[in-house]
């Protein structure tokens, strides 16, 4: 009972970082953006969000605003380098896939070169801890699964239906649609194609690096340079696997993070059982499964995606 | 909101603009009315679409003015544009096809964002109202992707007018419709001129002269003529927009006698939604005759001409040429028998955009020992072959290097006819061959066509033009839901009648 309570536990506590990125990964494609370069920015994120309170307090215990600076600078900085990527890609037209692989090493590289010389080595923080809930995490199981967590947690979880009522209900979610699917009639109704996917960059960034603090402050509670280890890389393929869709790619996050949670809780609560890693690669196996026999998603999906948009190219 | 109430007079006035290496827009000048339709013609690349563009903001003219009621105005975006109360329907249907109707007209209505929402049923009440008042039916619910093209320019029309245009602009609005809803428009168009004021590009002269009460003729960027429509004949305007009296290449011979080239029986395909698009299908053509098949475009002509040419596989039934089975061979296997093929797509089916002409033109032949030796492409006879039939087929282009993909329809389509041509084929199927071509071209493909069947080559021509088809035949055949519905002889065949078996009225009925 323990492990399965456990392993739940965790997986509602660890989808966070899964379910913010590619939530952001979501908004840059619906806008036509195909960002690679996740990864690299949830790596400053992450830097930067156990950066701020161990320079402010040091290795002790930072008190709970200090923690959440941290996680506001690493979500600007984020928010940067999404529009970063929108001067590379939407000003500059450079390839979306090549410049994302870039970011991708450029934001790592810089995460991990500041961390060596700034840091040095592997710190633990403390970073953010969960809080029970009064009454409401004392009803037996379903108490500890979901209501044993800090308040970001709760956040994370509020922006899915935010995420998908801006897509699907604002005049802004439906200028992104119409942006990453036919830019050309979104011009031809005087919507400005470049702000659009300049803001969703500006956003998806933004998430990103939310999530990368969110990663070292309140999950693994230490930073090193390879923190992210595809993390980044899984949230782009979670955008395909759900869809574009927020509530689906919001499953796909919890049904990855319950895999892998899955596989470490075997591994403290079944120490004989030596073929983990099969458990860890079955989500990834899904997700191919899925991406291959899918093929209406073409119809859903941004059929402009990864195109720059130029009006006086003709077609 | 709007800025005019309403517009008496649209001007512009020595407009010009440039494109790197191209002059589009020629100091042009004109003049449109209120309630006036002005028909604006001109071969492809003459700068119609572009001084639209400029009207309506999109681009911004090098030089000259627009002038709205004698008033100056500047036209830096569509929104100003839309202020002005002019809207268009562009070429190429700017839909966004995974939104529904309601979405796609919200996203020009920007007084229905209210706040964080979007205000739906505000949208909704102008959808109902507009389409009431004008008799256009649409679907607010419906996916964009679910419709079909007739339907898809309705939700155009319905958005811009939905936008409060009290100025049309309709580019090529005819050319992808059938003909019955090609009247249609016609009549509403007609209807609409007596609260509207329109621009109409066209390549279809009795449209023109049907509808309009001006023309003007674009040719390479400047006015070169400008007139009262009622004043001259299809013919005269076909003059001088092409600057050569045109010829109707007709098909006056008498029918041929030579084998049976393509024999079709009981052939079943499906489609890629997976019904049966052909259904039991029949035809039989001869060599050195041309047979026209009629119908509304989605009757299972696709599926005809790719289940001939190998690109899908057929349910049963056979294919018969020159006396072998070639149904569900691979597309290979059918061009070595000599088969010939123009598809319908010909920017993505019949030739690879970003490939040079002369890549282009051997395509079908890179292995052959004319352009290749050991698998090393020669390109000194690539080149001399590619700038024959450059010249044989007046292509127009820079030099056999360009990529053919930046070429004008007109001139991919010869580079395609040039390539089925010059490889001697013993039949052609030739799907739409001038779908969407001004009259120079269209009338250069059809006297290529006439030709060949004068060689002896056997023609399937597929096209929804109906002149084209009576122009041509030796044989009309119609299709209607997959099956044939009638032959006739070339003499037999009126509008009326192809009209009526089109819309699948069988002949005794």
């Amino acid at each position: 009972m323990d492990f399965v309570v456990n392993t739940l536990t965790l997986t509602v506590r660890f989808a966070v970082t899964l379910m913010i990125a590619s939530m952001g990964e979501m908004f840059n494609q619906k806008a036509g953006i195909f960002n690679l370069g996740c990864e690299g920015i949830m790596s400053v994120g992450a830097f930067l969000g156990m950066l701020i309170p161990f320079t402010i307090i040091g290795p002790g215990t930072a008190p709970g605003y200090i923690n959440i600076l941290g996680l506001v600078v690493a979500t600007v900085a984020g928010c940067l380098l999404g529009l970063l990527f929108g001067v590379i890609v939407i000003t500059f037209r450079a390839p979306q896939g090549i410049a994302g692989i870039g970011m991708q090493m450029f934001g790592v590289g810089l995460a991990g070169t500041f961390f060596r010389s700034y840091i040095g080595g592997t710190q633990s923080i403390t970073g953010i801890s969960s809080m029970e809930i009064p009454l409401l995490s004392k009803i037996p199981v379903l108490g500890k699964i979901l209501f044993t967590h800090n308040p970001l947690v709760y956040f994370a979880y509020l922006l899915v239906p935010i995420a998908w009522y801006v897509i699907y209900k604002t005049p802004w979610g439906l200028k992104v649609r119409a942006v990453g699917t036919h830019p050309r009639a979104a011009d031809s109704l005087g919507i400005n194609v470049t702000r659009i996917r300049f803001q969703s960059l500006a956003v998806g960034g933004a998430m990103a690096g939310f999530a990368g603090a969110f990663l070292t402050l309140c999950q693994a509670k230490m930073f090193n340079a390879d923190i992210i280890n595809g993390r980044g890389f899984i949230a782009v393929a979670l955008v395909y696997f759900g869809q574009w869709h927020p509530i689906k790619i919001f499953l796909g996050a919890l049904l990855f993070t319950f895999a892998q949670t899955l596989q470490t809780q075997i591994q403290i609560f079944v120490p004989q059982f030596q073929y983990y890693e099969f458990l860890t690669m079955l989500p990834y196996i899904l997700v191919i499964v899925v991406l291959a026999f899918n093929r209406k998603s073409n119809r859903l999906g941004p059929s402009a995606l990864g195109k720059p948009f130029n009006r006086e190219m003709r077609v | 909101m709007a800025r005019f109430d309403k517009i008496t007079e649209l001007r512009v006035e020595h407009i010009t603009k440039r494109f790197p290496g191209v002059l589009a827009c020629d100091d042009i000048s004109l003049t449109v009315g209120e309630h006036q339709i002005l028909a604006l013609v001109g071969e492809n690349g003459a700068g119609k679409t572009t001084l639209m563009n400029m009207i309506m903001g999109l681009y911004q003219p090098d030089e000259g003015k627009i002038f709205i009621n004698g008033e100056e105005v500047q036209l830096k975006t569509p929104n100003d544009a839309f202020d002005c109360g002019i809207g268009m329907v562009h070429q190429q249907y700017m839909l966004v096809p995974n939104m529904t109707v309601l979405e796609n007209i919200a996203l020009g209505m920007k007084n229905s964002w209210k706040g964080i929402k979007v205000d739906l049923q505000m949208v909704r009440n102008k959808v109902t109202e507009i389409s009431e008042k004008y008799g256009l039916k649409v679907d607010p619910d419906a996916y964009i992707w679910q419709l079909a093209v007739g339907e898809q320019q309705r939700v155009e029309l319905v958005k811009t007018l939905c936008l409060g245009a009290k100025f049309l602009i309709l580019d090529e609005p005819t050319s992808a419709l059938t003909p019955q809803e090609t009247d249609d428009l016609i009549a509403l168009l007609k209807k609409m001129s007596s609260e509207l004021s329109i621009i109409f590009i066209s390549h279809k002269l009795n449209e023109v002269k049907a509808l309009s009460h001006k023309v003007s003729i674009l040719r390479h960027g400047k006015v070169v003529f400008e007139g009262s429509t009622a004043d001259y004949t299809p013919k005269q305007i076909a003059a001088l927009m092409t600057g050569h009296e045109v010829e109707v290449n007709a098909n006056t011979d008498e029918p041929s006698q030579g084998e049976v080239a393509l024999a079709i029986n009981d052939l079943c395909v499906r489609s890629d939604r997976g019904f049966l698009a052909l259904d039991h299908f029949n035809l039989e053509i001869k060599s050195g005759e041309i047979v026209g098949l009629a119908g509304v475009s989605g009757n299972g002509q696709r599926e005809l001409a790719e289940a001939i040419n190998g690109i899908r596989k057929t349910e049963s039934g056979t294919i018969t040429f020159f006396g072998k089975e070639i149904q569900n061979l691979t597309p290979g296997q059918v061009i070595a028998t000599g088969m010939g093929y123009i598809p319908e797509e010909r920017n993505t089916e019949g030739i690879v955009p970003s490939m040079s002409v002369k890549e282009n033109i051997i395509l079908k032949d890179s292995e052959s020992q004319s352009f290749s030796k050991n698998h090393i492409l020669r390109n000194k006879a690539i080149e001399s072959t590619s700038n024959r039939l450059r010249d044989e087929f007046d292509i127009r282009c820079p030099g056999i290097n360009t990529a053919a993909g930046s070429l004008s329809g007109g001139n991919i389509q010869k580079v395609i006819l040039a390539r089925e041509i010059a490889r001697k084929p013993k039949f052609l199927v030739c799907v739409y061959p001038i779908r969407g071509l001004d009259m120079g071209a269209a009338e250069f493909i059809h006297k290529e066509l006439l030709k060949l069947r004068k060689s002896g080559v056997g023609i399937l021509l597929i096209s929804e033009e109906l002149e084209e088809i009576m122009n041509l035949s030796d044989r009309i055949a119609v299709i209607f839901k997959g099956q044939t519905q009638a032959v006739l002889e070339r003499g037999q065949a009126t509008t009326e009648k192809l009209g009526i078996l089109m819309a699948g009225v069988k002949e005794d009925e």
